[in-house]
């Protein structure tokens, strides 16, 4: 049984890997009216999105061609892949929005025990990590603990789930939260220890509430530090998902297929799966990074 | 009334306040100048409960300072940092009035109310950041101001503003405390304002271990004027006696 696991392409790439680092904009000339002020300011930033599709639409195509070139059986070409998955996937009634029963019994589950683990791990990091680092002591008493919890690769705990779980969806959904649950829960703790204590000052002469001080001090400033957390949990829960469902004793998932694909020796699937798990991710990513942009990107870092 | 009786404060060995006494009686505006480094915002600390004494004893109205006192408002020097970035300049000149007991939109009007006065009608939906360094300093005293503390602690609180809304809100904080009554004692490094605006300016000495230096009533005839008061003849010598004051306090130095 192989276990090796696969690496999930855009996810794989790590957290905060968005490589949309502004085009350098040249300060528009306030000479110039007001609709050609926004275009200049506008029109390099349209600029570098394209040109990153484009490099994207490139590699593709190169290796298009060189698949095609080369023959190989082991490399198929990426638009057999693509029709591939779209015949698998995504070619089921409209009813099912586009899914095929495939899809709805191996890419749903997947996502839902995803969704699942990495809503714990989210609820139970932040909650935790906001009580560690609330307090000096606390912070200094549990660091250790937690920097060992943090070293240990959580795809070797999940041998432990197993025996204590039995193989099955809890198991996975445990796996899941427990291996993402500590990038949020240091993040947290770090972001609400280097809270500025002169607003800490500032909360103790208006005598917030601890609920307020909650609410209106500790949450807000430790969110860019939260939303670090989550980005790092939210590829770890990609990972672990896919890891649990390599195991033997799966029935369902995008780990499953693979395995199940690699068994009957069908490399298109094992290509189709890939290429699904590293959209994934990257969707994903991106969707957390909105989140993150509507909820802390409306401020100066502090 | 306040009451500081030979009040001490350390930082581990480094002595900063050594043996000061102060009586500050209900309503008096007290200006508090003194060289940098010498004190000041530990003092302003001191009084707000957020540092313990070393020595001696802080008593707001007969009761020892342990806490922070009640419905005491402070503007930090370092006002920038003092606001919550993540809430609108409404939202952060709000939040005093949390403890009042007031309703959400009552609370909105009192801050557009105060905003309006420093000047700050336009911006109130913005955040902090938006703003420059004195409107953000502006914020700071709307907040301080917002719930009409009785105690009222100012860190040089005009440090970064322009000379004209300078005196404009020194004649704000005049008005203010002609209605609202407030205790207020008020930290600057400008002899001038100190004089024009306090009913009395107590000068420190350079530290370490400063002690007061000048207790100094200041008795000019009339309201303040921006243009008249700072003519005046006892203007002038008042001003030159705590000139003199800080002068003599460097010497001291070796
Ligand atoms: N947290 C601290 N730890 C150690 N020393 C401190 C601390 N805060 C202030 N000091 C020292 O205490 C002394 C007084 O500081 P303070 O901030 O009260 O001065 P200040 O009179 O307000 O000066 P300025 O006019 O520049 O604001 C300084 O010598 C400073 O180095
Ligand atoms: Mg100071």
């Amino acid at each position: 049984m192989n276990r090796r696991v696969p690496t999930p392409g855009g996810a794989g790439s790590g957290p905060g890997a968005d490589p949309v680092t502004p085009a350098p904009t040249p300060t528009p000339i306030p000479t110039t009216s007001r609709t050609e002020s926004r275009t200049t300011r506008v029109g390099p930033l349209a600029r570098g999105a394209l040109l990153r599709w484009l490099v994207l639409a490139l590699a593709v195509g190169v290796w298009q061609l060189v698949a095609r070139a080369h023959g190989s059986v082991y490399f198929p070409p990426p638009a057999r892949i693509a029709r591939h998955a779209y015949d698998l996937w995504f070619s089921g009634p409209a009813r099912h929005l586009l899914l095929t029963d495939a899809a709805v019994d191996n890419i749903l589950p997947s996502l839902g025990r995803m969704a699942a683990g990495f809503a714990l791990a989210a609820v139970a990091g932040v909650a935790l990590g906001i009580a560690v680092g609330r307090s000096r002591r606390t912070y200094a008493l549990c660091n250790p603990v937690l920097q060992f919890a943090r070293a240990v690769p959580p795809p070797a705990l999940v041998p432990v789930f197993v025996v204590v779980l039995d193989f099955g969806t809890q198991m996975q959904v445990a796996s899941i939260a427990f291996s993402a649950v500590w990038p949020v829960l240091i993040n947290t703790a770090e972001g609400a220890r280097n809270l500025d204590p002169l607003r800490v000052e500032v909360a103790t002469v208006l005598r917030l509430t601890a609920f307020e001080r909650l609410w209106l001090l500790l949450l807000p400033s430790a969110l860019p530090r939260i939303f670090a957390g989550l980005r790092l949990s939210l590829s770890l829960s990609l990972i672990l998902m896919v890891f649990s469902e390599l195991l033997p004793g799966t029935a369902d998932g995008i780990g499953f297929t693979l395995t199940d694909a690699q068994s009957r020796s069908d490399l298109l699937t094992v290509w189709a799966a890939l290429v699904l798990l590293g959209a994934l991710g990257f969707l994903l990513n991106t969707g957390l990074l909105a989140v993150e942009k509507r909820l802390v990107g409306s401020r100066r870092p502090t | 009334m306040l009451t500081l009786d030979s009040l001490g404060r350390h930082y581990g060995d480094h002595l900063v306040l050594r043996d000061i006494s102060l009586t500050v009686p209900d309503g008096q505006l007290l200006c508090v100048v003194g060289p940098s480094g010498c004190g000041k915002s530990t003092l302003l600390r001191t009084i707000a409960g957020l540092l313990p004494a070393h020595e001696g004893t802080v008593t707001v109205d007969d009761t020892p300072v342990s806490g922070v006192p009640d419905r005491l408002a402070v503007v930090f020097q370092d006002y920038g940092r003092s606001l919550f970035p993540w809430l609108t300049v409404r939202e952060n000149v709000a939040l005093p009035l949390r403890r009042r007991g007031l309703g959400r939109a009552e609370r909105r009007a009192e801050a557009e109310r105060i905003l309006e006065r420093v000047g700050l009608g336009g911006v109130a939906r913005r955040h902090p950041w938006q703003l420059s360094g004195g409107m953000q300093q502006r914020v700071a005293i709307a907040r301080a101001l917002v719930c009409r503390p009785a105690l009222l602690l100012m860190d040089e609180p005009f440090g970064s503003l322009d000379a004209q809304t300078r005196e404009d809100l020194e004649d704000l904080l005049l008005e203010v405390h002609r209605t609202d009554g407030a205790t207020i004692v008020f930290v600057t490094h400008d002899i001038d304002e100190s004089v024009y605006v306090g009913d009395r300016v107590v000068v420190l000495s350079p530290g370490p271990g400063s002690r007061v230096l000048l207790d100094l009533p200041v008795e000019l005839p009339g309201p303040r004027d921006q243009i008249g008061t700072r003519g005046l003849p006892g203007f002038v010598a008042l001003r030159a006696q705590v000139g003199r004051a800080v002068r003599s306090g460097k010497k001291e130095l070796p």
